[in-house]
């Protein structure tokens, strides 16, 4: 696994951390405000996501494929095409089958996928041009419990151990996958699920073993249960500027939403 | 003598852009013990990787004449045993006796040959005992021999060996540099062991940031003072 964020000098790189977390969050709570149908203003808000990652120099495409993490969560609501608000239409093509669909329905299953995929990509993109310790400093300057950012940082540093030490047992595994020409090879199912198992099992030993050294590790150099807290500086004049502008064009939107929505 | 590992100008970078190896070329005849020195980071860790297709750079690595693609890493691999650097990177199963196992199991032998390879493979490295131990909870010695004999129960042509004697103890190091010098195996041994170098192996090739700096007889390469200095190595 790679780490999403992306080194980069860019302007989006540069502002500050608080003001890029309240962007985010301001997005995808008027996203989620804007009512369902409203399609110029979906493609509004996508396309201001889309531009803003364009000034950041990260790949489009990337964030664009790992948003579509949304769509199983979506399709959460396809029952809705089905139970929305009447009234009820005979679904087209399938006439003789006579299930009968909501129009109004389809509009919101339609609705929310879109907003969830456009959220998602707003979120990536702060994590691609945010790096994970300046995200941790502004959770606990914009006071969320201590507790839970020092949660979040260790998992998120734990998510990369673990997934290096599934990459490198892969690698011993595939290494001593060989097959002789002329002979069947492979092993049967059920050793190969067993292998596996053993595999997953390992894993999960040694991440608690790991996490026990960690934490001895991090006692001796005098951790007490809570980061470091650093220096809060204000937010300079620009970035502050940035806010306030990018605030103001969200209101918009949503209210461009609101005129166009059903 | 035709070589049994041919390497021509191979380069690979790492995801993140670094470069390991840049234009890399050896040629290794069969039954030869060659020992791979240079300081930390020099990329000889990522040279064994590509012996066996872990790694696929640019460039050429053929193995029996065969160029390592996709379709022929089965063929490859039963030729080319690796023995990674770290120990718990190699051991992978709850016991002992099914890591040791997983190779011949894998390449389809029958029950009662593969209990007699796990035998003997653990005999080798003097580890008979352990057959029916955990993996992991073994001293970092203990596990390093596991992870050779798990390697020598697919019975290669090739050992690719990455610091075969890092952590073991003075006894546990000489029986195993006495192993190696026993098997009839090639050999590519990455090590910063320099004693173990010359005791096992005639050739030496000495690298540096990606590229091969030196290679010849150990004799002369060890002797030259100034080029050990230069890289690192003493
Ligand atoms: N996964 C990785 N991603 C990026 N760079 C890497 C990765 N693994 C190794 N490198 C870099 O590639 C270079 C070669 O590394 P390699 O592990 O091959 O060195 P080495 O000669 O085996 O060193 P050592 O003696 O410390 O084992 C180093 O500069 C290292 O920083
Ligand atoms: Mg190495």
């Amino acid at each position: 696994m790679k780490e999403f964020y992306t080194p980069g000098k860019s302007p989006v790189h540069e502002i500050d951390a608080r003001v890029k977390l309240t962007f985010t969050l301001a997005f995808i709570i008027f996203l989620s405000l804007t009512p369902s149908g409203a399609w110029p203003a979906y493609i509004l808000f996508l396309t201001l996501a889309l531009s803003i990652a364009l000034l950041s120099r990260v790949s489009i495409g990337l964030i664009q494929k790992r948003a579509l993490l949304a769509l199983p969560f979506a399709l959460a609501t396809l029952p809705l095409i089905f139970t929305g608000p009447p009234p009820r239409v005979d679904l087209p093509f399938f006439q003789t089958l006579g299930i009968a669909y909501s129009p109004e329905g389809l509009v919101r299953f339609v609705s929310i996928t879109l907003k969830s995929w456009i959220s998602l990509q707003a979120a990536l993109l702060l994590s691609a041009t945010t790096h994970i310790s300046d995200l941790l400093t502004t959770f606990q300057q914009l006071r969320i419990p201590k507790l839970f950012v020092a949660i979040i940082g260790l998992m998120w540093r734990y998510l990369f151990l673990i997934s290096d030490e599934v990459t490198r047992m892969l690698r011993a595994r595939s290494s001593r996958s060989a097959i002789v020409p002329g002979s069947r090879g492979g092993g049967n199912v059920f050793w190969r699920a067993k292998v596996t198992g053993g595999m997953a099992g390992s894993i999960f030993l040694r991440s608690i073993e790991r996490s026990d050294r960690v934490y001895s590790a991090m006692l001796s150099r005098g951790y007490t249960g809570v980061l470091p807290a650093s220096e809060s500086q204000p937010i300079a004049k620009n970035d502050r500027g940035y806010l306030i502008l990018g605030l103001f064009l969200l209101m918009l939107l949503w209210a461009l939403g609101l005129l166009t929505g059903g | 003598m035709e070589a049994i590992i041919k390497i021509d100008k191979l380069s690979f970078n790492y995801p993140n852009g670094h470069p390991a190896l840049n234009e890399v070329s050896l040629g290794v005849n069969p039954g030869e013990k060659i020992a791979l020195v240079g300081e930390n980071g020099a990329g000889k860790s990522t040279l064994l990787l590509h012996l066996n297709g872990i790694f696929q750079g640019s460039g050429q690595v053929l193995i029996n004449g065969l160029e390592i693609s996709k379709n022929n890493l089965g063929q490859i691999r039963a030729w080319v045993g690796l023995v990674f650097q770290n120990p718990d990177d190699q051991l992978f199963s709850p016991t002992v006796y099914e890591d040791v196992a997983y190779g011949p199991i894998y390449q389809g032998l029958d029950k009662l040959t593969v209990r007699e390879k796990v035998d003997q493979a653990l005999a080798a490295v003097h580890m008979s005992a352990y057959v029916d131990r955990d993996s992991y909870h073994l001293s970092n010695g203990e596990k390093k021999r596991i992870a050779i004999a798990t390697v020598l129960s697919m019975q290669p042509q090739i050992l690719a060996l990455d610091e075969p004697t890092a952590g073991l103890d003075p006894r546990a190091r000489r029986e195993l540099i006495e192993l190696l010098e026993e098997l009839p195996q090639t050999m590519l041994i990455a090590t910063h062991d320099l004693a173990l170098v010359e005791q096992l192996a005639p050739r030496t090739v000495l690298m540096n940031r990606g590229r091969i700096i030196a290679d010849g007889p150990t004799d002369s390469i060890l002797a030259d003072q100034v080029l050990l200095e230069t890289y690192g190595l003493s």
